[in-house]
């Protein structure tokens, strides 16, 4: 994990200082609202229908156990003892006062940790695959990139006033894409060249809210030293030419749209002509520099515990479940990757008390190398974990409600915090979650339907992710009525696809009940080796109208 | 006399008197003593039909292309570069292209909405002096302007980023 030096240190602290001055001529009325809000937003603070929240950066969803420990306590201190996991990997506070938060930043900084950028017209935290560096399939370590790119963008003097919120995302498998990328307003995949040369392949141009959209490949190949150049560039042209009339096309991907991906293309690349090898073009060093940062932990040499875990699967069925359900291939022998269940029906999905991250963070250091990863669905992941420890780790994990075996599954829903605690929402979102959970509680049957992305959105902005759930769901307002409108169809993978509106909306109470028909039409349908977004794919939304609408 | 504030946080007296586009069918009134900047567009027209003894500078829009300017910048004593509200974060980018791209190395201004918070980012672009808005208090403009001793990435005013300073 990535290590700060002096430097950063230096940095953060003047940083904290910064806010702590911003926030005292704040309060003592010298600067406008509408001149403090970039830059409380800068550093995370927001204000919601109910209080301020605070978004805290966890640069692509690493944690370490001290800095768990220390979310803790600051939730327990200054705010109402738990926090909110986000979709962007990211840690939310929901009460914080405003004058306590320059104190909150200080005490986030002594464990290398701030909020800055999590939030406002400028680059976000940069994301990637919950499970880099522990899978056989990455062409090559995505974090050290990842890293290259949030120091680059931190206080970014030219970008830190763009037309609107610009989101970078990383993914280095070539079998999957867990991060997503192709739905953010720059999406780089890692590739090799035929010349076994490491670059990217770059999307841009992608996003979710009004009009979803999935990026377009603007350049298939940029080698790797070039990618703050190339990535200077794209920010370029959108700080120039992105729209600042009209909020709901401020997006890159409009400006994309309006001239074309060839055309946008073109004008990156031109600009590109004039930085491409100027000093920021990375250079062999420091690359191999930030790469000594995430290199594998002190891994033992074991051998898979192949007849221990039979054996103990054997003799306990719940294991055995969770054992495919939540517990991944790692790429050293002998080694697991446990996915921590956080979300349990009766508690809002995707929050966390205190007294959990604080288990958490003992679980990380008995059982993954003091180390723990905050995932897009919201959970926690446990990335080094023996596999003769899975059984103890597995009993630890039961009490604790951590253990619940609905990874993927439709229970494993994705969530926005919605009207309850949303001020821009249209409709509630986790009383959505909870009675599909409920209706949706025996977990064989679960299994049977195998992986389904149910995603929860309580409005346009779409912080659930709905356009990519494989069974959508948004919030509407009617009249002053919340209702509930699906889609189906959509995808975040390498397939990624915008789901298809369904048709008219649902009332609340009947959204249980419709999910359940939906669910019908695939289990009626489907082939063998059918996941639902085959079904769907093959025989079209029709048969799934023809039955909700019945 | 307007104050201007300095890259270096000193406050200078100055009189350059930003002349704004004339309305339709309106020529442009420049002030009789006091030197003037005049919107880029009209000096591009025929940049040598215009002689202000007091001295002549121009001013851009933020959507204006400082590309074409091309070749003459530094025919120019003064130019200036108008933030219509501070959240219009163009004005950043031509500041670099001005400098980095098209060389120009005379005095370059920030006008219009021009805040403290916002200083040091002007000054990382390129720009070396500000007028600041008139309701913000000028003697706190040099603490903002160093709010940060060091930068992670190259602009105009290093164009050495930080991952090859620590490799020194
Ligand atoms: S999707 Fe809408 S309701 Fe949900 S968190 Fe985002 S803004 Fe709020």
């Amino acid at each position: 994990m990535y290590v700060y030096d002096e430097h950063d240190r230096q940095i953060l602290a003047e940083r904290v200082a910064q806010f702590r001055d911003q926030t005292n001529r704040a309060l003592a009325g010298e600067l406008e609202e509408d001149e403090f809000l970039p830059l409380r937003l800068q550093n995370g603070l927001y204000v919601q229908r109910l209080a301020p929240m605070l978004r805290i950066c966890v640069p692509y969803g690493m944690l370490r156990s001290d800095q768990i420990r220390r979310l803790a306590r600051i939730t327990r201190d200054y705010d109402k003892g738990y926090a909110h996991f986000t979709t962007r990997q990211n840690v939310q506070l929901n009460w914080p006062a405003i004058e306590d938060v320059p104190d909150i930043l200080e005490e986030l900084s002594e464990v290398e940790m701030h909020a800055n950028q999590t939030s406002g017209n400028c680059i976000r935290n940069t994301t990637t695959d919950q499970f880099a560096g522990v899978q056989d399939d990455e062409i090559a370590d995505p974090r050290p990139y990842c890293e290259i790119i949030h120091q680059w963008s931190t206080y970014h003097p030219e970008f830190a006033f763009l037309p609107r919120k610009f989101k970078v995302a990383v993914n280095a498998s070539e079998r999957t894409d867990r991060a997503a990328i192709q739905v953010h307003d720059i999406g780089l995949q890692m590739v090799r060249n035929d010349k076994g040369e490491l670059g990217f392949r770059v999307h841009v141009g992608g996003g979710l809210g009004r009009t979803p959209m999935v990026g377009p490949v603007i350049r298939e190949f940029l080698p790797e030293p070039d990618l703050l150049t190339y990535l200077e560039a794209i920010l370029r042209v959108y700080n120039r030419y992105g729209r600042r009339d009209n909020k709901y096309k401020a997006r890159i991907k409009i400006l994309v749209k309006a001239l074309t991906p060839e055309g946008f293309a073109e004008k990156v690349e031109k600009e590109w002509e004039h930085t491409r090898n100027s000093p920021t073009r990375l250079t062999r060093e420091a690359i191999e520099r930030m790469q000594g940062y995430f290199t594998a932990p002190d891994y033992q040499a074991l051998d898979n515990a192949t007849d221990l875990l039979a054996q103990q699967r054997f003799e306990h069925r719940a294991f055995d479940q969770w054992l495919s359900h939540n517990v991944t291939t790692h790429k050293k022998p002998g080694y697991a990757i446990v996915t921590l269940t956080v979300k349990e029906t009766g508690t809002p999905p995707d929050d966390v008390s205190d007294r959990q991250l604080e288990q958490i963070a003992d679980l990380a250091d008995e059982y993954s190398f003091g180390e723990a990863r905050v995932t897009h669905h919201q959970n926690v992941v446990l990335a080094d974990v023996r596999q003769d420890r899975l059984f103890e780790l597995w009993q630890a994990l039961q009490p604790i409600g951590f253990a619940t075996p609905n990874l993927d599954t439709l229970t494993d829903v994705i969530c926005c915090p919605g009207g309850d605690y949303c001020a821009l929402a249209n409709a509630k979102s986790i009383p959505v979650a909870e009675s599909i959970q409920r209706r949706f509680d025996d977990l064989d049957y679960l299994y049977d339907l195998g992986r389904i992305d149910l995603n929860i959105s309580g409005c346009m902005n779409a912080c659930g992710h709905h356009h990519v759930g494989h069974i959508g769901v948004l919030g509407v307002d009617k009249k002053g009525e919340e209702f509930y409108q699906i889609s189906l169809g959509g995808s975040s993978q390498h397939d990624a696809s915008i789901g298809k509106i369904l048709g008219p909306s649902f009332a609340r109470d009947d959204m249980p009940e419709v999910v359940a028909k939906l669910i019908g039409v695939y289990v009626e349908k489907r082939t063998e080796e059918e996941e639902f977004l085959d079904t769907y794919r093959r025989i079209g939304i029709q048969p799934f109208k023809e039955k909700v609408y019945a | 006399m307007p104050e201007i504030i300095t890259q270096d946080g000193t406050i200078k007296q100055d009189d350059w008197v930003l002349v704004s586009r004339p309305e339709e069918g309106e020529s442009l009134q420049l002030p009789e003593k006091q030197p003037a900047l005049i919107p880029m567009d009209i000096w591009l027209a025929d940049p040598h039909a215009i002689v202000h003894k007091p001295g002549l500078g121009i001013w851009l829009e933020s959507h204006d292309e400082p590309e074409r300017l091309e070749g003459m910048v530094n025919d120019l004593p003064l130019i200036a570069v108008n933030f219509p509200k501070f959240s219009d974060g163009r004005g950043y980018s031509i500041g670099r292209l001005l400098r980095e791209r098209l060389g120009y190395r005379n005095e370059l201004r920030a006008v219009g909405d021009v805040l403290l918070d916002q200083l040091q980012f002007m000054k990382r672009c390129g720009f070396d002096s500000y007028a600041l808005r008139p309701d913000k208090d000028i003697n706190k403009a040099a603490r903002c302007l160093n709010f940060f001793s060091q930068s992670y990435q190259a602009a105009t005013d290093t164009d050495i980023p930080l991952f090859r300073r620590r490799a020194g």
